[in-house]
């Protein structure tokens, strides 16, 4: 009997996934402290996260969609499910996350030069250069084109002065892609430059943040006369919008992912409510069957989404519904987690590891990415068509 | 939705907007007319009577998706019509036996030739499970005592498909609705909808009139009732968007404060929320029309999880849009509150919020 291509591709996996994937590596983990972000300076936690890390690398299965000569499998989405279902099945962890492969990767592949993919996306797929993002500023979050950090023209390179917030893991990163004024007299929209940044470069520096649930996983980011060479710019001068734009539709979608709980991590809902069922009440209860329905209903929305768009395009303007919703289902689940678990939830590393720290970091998620409000004029706008 | 789907939609849009606009129900209720034999004639014609009736019984076998596009359609704009009880429920009854009475039965639904209401619900809540009537063996027959309501289409109907207690377990019979000792009374419904409560008083029945098997009802039951649910689910979704655009034309267009309400965020962002949630409810039902084409047996979960999601949706989507038109949206006169009845009974109908809820909750380990 022969396979068909998509049964035969879901065969060959299965076997090279039984092969290759360390017994450590199958604890489908994705808590903060699981992830593997990658990085020059990255320590892996265990030997058997950088083996499971080069062996996805070696086969593109960092980045599956990517094409393969910068350094993803090529898979088609259909084949993409595939990729997610036979992971979930032998309840992989995720070898790699980035903001490389969120966000700079999209836009890129989008955007860039044949010769800036080639440059800069296969050491993200390997796990090799870790990226922060440098939209935000002290006078620019959901206001965003109002970026005052700016780009002097000096022939061939520019001249960077300003300041960045809530850079994430700025600390960490290798590079930064982000938005520079490269023209003051133009309207805010159409004086901004996408401009790639070495964070080693003189005149860099980072200042972590400490966050309400104790860690401090974004900085603030200042630039001082920091050369950018003319090549480092994505798309075309003073049209960094666009890139940024785009770039925000594709983080948008991931981060509702995590939302509807579908990246994994976590227990699902029932299974925690059913720990708990005889000291909980009925009205508990039924608060987690309504987060129980939205949820399934929300996972299939973004499947929907992703089945409909062209490989890699992303959901467009559609992402803020996506986002608006996934996220704000999130920080109901964690509130319902955190009522579930009753007073043992209350304690940092208590008897339920680390759920109130989770459950606090959840409520960025609806300001992570342009906040709900933000998400929701999008959609008014855009969608619906009503006056601005 | 496929492209086929998106022909069949924008056909059945086309269709409904010049056969079944609101205002042919509003002139349907102040008629105190429940029923249009001559539209239900054309929508056979162009197939939809036998959306789930095979092509060798008759039918265009198009398929459960494709009556939920169709359901769809008629939701947006209010259409009344047997579908969901003939083409829908009692076609997939049909459909789960495969003797000769069976397919002639099929076709009869196929052509519009014959209707059929589902009689289950025995008190306030839909709980078939739970059903009293009596249908004790009677020489080689039966005798069916006892009372149903909320009889969707009940007073039209041609056949009466009832939920019957037999001695070892349920039983559903197939009879004509005007045999002796039915009494079928008009419920006076706030939707104007065709709904009974029938008493049956020693209705006789035969072997011949048993649907499936005796005591096992819901073998034959439970496909008919997700097909049901599924498409009223879609209905809903339909009832949403009707509403819903209504809604965003009227917030572009009134104006107060010397400009369009539209412009308000507070209002914008009330919109845009309506908007999502119909969109998240949309994929709950495309996912459940696929599953009950594809994997029928495993469709619970995906039928349950739309008729619980359409059922909020459409109760925010008649109490947005009411709030949104201000008084107007109170006025009979315009269409809205035909939007927030419908929506209401339709809640209820086949399990309410509640009732789907723990059952997705039971699925998923709760
Ligand atoms: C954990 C975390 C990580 C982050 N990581 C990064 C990162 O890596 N890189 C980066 O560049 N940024 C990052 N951000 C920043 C994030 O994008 C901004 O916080 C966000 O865009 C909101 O901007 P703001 O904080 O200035 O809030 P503001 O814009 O000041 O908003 C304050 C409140 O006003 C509301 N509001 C603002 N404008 C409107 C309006 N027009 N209508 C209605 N309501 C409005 C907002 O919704 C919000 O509720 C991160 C933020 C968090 C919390
Ligand atoms: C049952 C009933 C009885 C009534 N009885 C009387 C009576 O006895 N005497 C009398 O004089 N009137 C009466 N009214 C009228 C009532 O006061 C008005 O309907 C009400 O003030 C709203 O005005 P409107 O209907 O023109 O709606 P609109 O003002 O057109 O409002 C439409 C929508 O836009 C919203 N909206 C409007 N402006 C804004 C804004 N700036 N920001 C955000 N949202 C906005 C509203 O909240 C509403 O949702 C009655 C109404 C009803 C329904």
């Amino acid at each position: 009997m022969t396979l068909n291509p998509i049964d035969e591709f879901r065969a060959e996996l299965r076997a090279w996934l039984n092969e290759n994937c360390p017994e450590e590596m199958r604890d489908g983990l994705m808590s903060e402290e699981g992830i593997c972000w990658g990085g020059k300076d990255w320590v892996f936690t265990s030997e058997a996260q950088k083996i499971w890390l080069g062996r996805c690398a070696s086969k593109g299965y960092t980045v599956p969609t990517w094409p393969v000569e910068y350094g993803g499998a090529g898979l088609s989405r259909e084949q993409e499910k595939v990729f997610g279902e036979e992971m979930a099945l032998v309840n992989a962890r995720s070898p790699l996350e980035s903001f490389g492969i969120w966000m700079l990767g999209p836009a890129l592949l989008h955007f860039g030069s044949h010769e800036q993919k080639l440059q800069y996306l296969p050491p993200v797929a390997r796990g090799e250069v870790r990226w922060c993002q440098g939209y935000s500023e002290p006078g620019a979050g959901s206001d965003l084109a109002n970026v005052q950090t700016h780009g002097a023209d000096q022939g061939d390179h520019w001249l960077v002065n300003g300041q960045k917030i809530w850079t994430s893991y700025a600390d960490k990163a290798d590079w930064i892609f982000a938005l520079v004024r490269t023209d003051r007299d133009a309207p805010k929209h159409k004086g901004i430059s996408f401009l790639l940044m070495n964070m080693d470069d003189a005149g860099v520096e980072t200042r972590p943040i400490k966050m309400i649930s104790g860690i401090s996983p974004f900085c603030e980011t200042f630039f001082t006369d920091v050369k950018v060479p003319k090549e480092q710019i994505v798309g075309t001068e003073n049209r960094g919008w666009d890139v940024a734009k785009y770039l925000l539709t594709h983080e948008r979608e991931m981060i509702s992912g995590g939302g509807a709980g579908l990246s994994g991590g976590g227990r699902a809902l029932g299974a925690v409510i059913n720990d708990t069922m005889d000291e909980m009440g009925a009205t508990l209860r039924a608060d987690a069957m309504r987060c129980e329905v939205d949820t399934l209903a929300i996972g299939l929305t973004l499947e929907r989404y992703k089945d409909q768009s062209e490989a890699g395009q992303g959901a467009g303007d559609a992402s803020a519904m996506l986002k608006y919703m996934g996220t704000e289902l999130n920080k109901q689940r964690h509130e319902l987690m955190m009522t579930a678990g009753g007073s043992d939830a209350l304690e940092w590393d208590g008897p339920l590891g680390n759920r109130a720290g989770d459950w606090l970091r959840t409520k960025a998620n609806s300001i992570e990415g342009g906040t709900s409000e933000v998400m929701l004029s999008i959609v008014s706008r855009r969608v619906l068509g009503l006056p601005g | 939705m496929t492209e086929e789907e998106t022909m069949l939609a924008d056909m059945a849009r086309g269709y409904l907007d010049g056969a079944m606009p609101v205002s042919k129900l509003r002139e349907m209720r102040d008629a105190g007319s429940t029923h249009n034999a001559a539209t239900w004639k054309e929508m056979a014609d162009m197939g939809w009577a036998g959306v789930l009736v095979p092509e060798s019984a008759g039918g265009s076998g198009m398929g459960f998706a494709a009556a939920n596009v169709i359901a769809h359609e008629m939701g947006k704009t209010l259409a009344v019509s047997p579908f969901l009880s003939s083409a829908v429920i009692a076609a997939t009854a049909l459909r789960q036996v495969s003797d000769a009475r069976a397919q002639s039965a099929l076709a009869k639904i196929a052509s519009g030739e014959a209707t059929y209401a589902l009689a289950v619900d025995e008190g306030i809540k839909f709980n078939p499970e739970s059903a009293q009537m009596d249908a004790r063996g009677d020489g080689n027959g039966f005798r069916l005592n006892g009372k149903k309501q909320f009889v969707v289409d009940g007073v039209m109907a041609d056949r009466l498909l009832v939920l019957a207690r037999t001695s070892d377990g349920l039983t559903l019979f197939d009879i004509p609705a005007d045999r002796a000792g039915i009494d079928r009374e008009k419920s006076n419904m706030i939707d104007a909808r065709d709904v009974a409560r029938i008493t049956f008083e020693d209705v006789e029945a035969t072997g011949e009139d048993v649907l499936g098997a005796v005591d096992s009802a819901m073998d034959v039951l439970r496909p008919a009732l997700q097909a049901g649910q599924a498409a009223l689910a879609a209905e809903m979704a339909g009832l949403s968007a009707g509403a819903f655009a209504m809604t965003v034309e009227y917030l572009k267009e009134r104006k107060q404060f010397g400009v369009e309400i539209g412009k308000f965020q507070a209002l914008q962002h009330r919109a845009a929320h309506l908007w999502c949630e119909i969109e998240v409810t949309s994929s709950a039902i495309l996912n459940a029309g696929r599953m009950l084409d594809e994997n029928p047996e495993n469709a619970e979960l995906a039928v349950s999880l739309a008729k619980a999601r359409a059922t909020e949706t459409a109760i925010l989507a008649v109490q947005e849009g009411l709030q949104m038109h201000g008084g107007i949206g109170m006025t009979d006169a315009f269409d809205m509150g035909f939007y927030m009845k419908r929506a209401r009974v339709s809640a209820e109908w086949l399990g309410d919020y509640s009732y789907h809820a723990e059952k997705v909750a039971n699925m998923r380990g709760f």
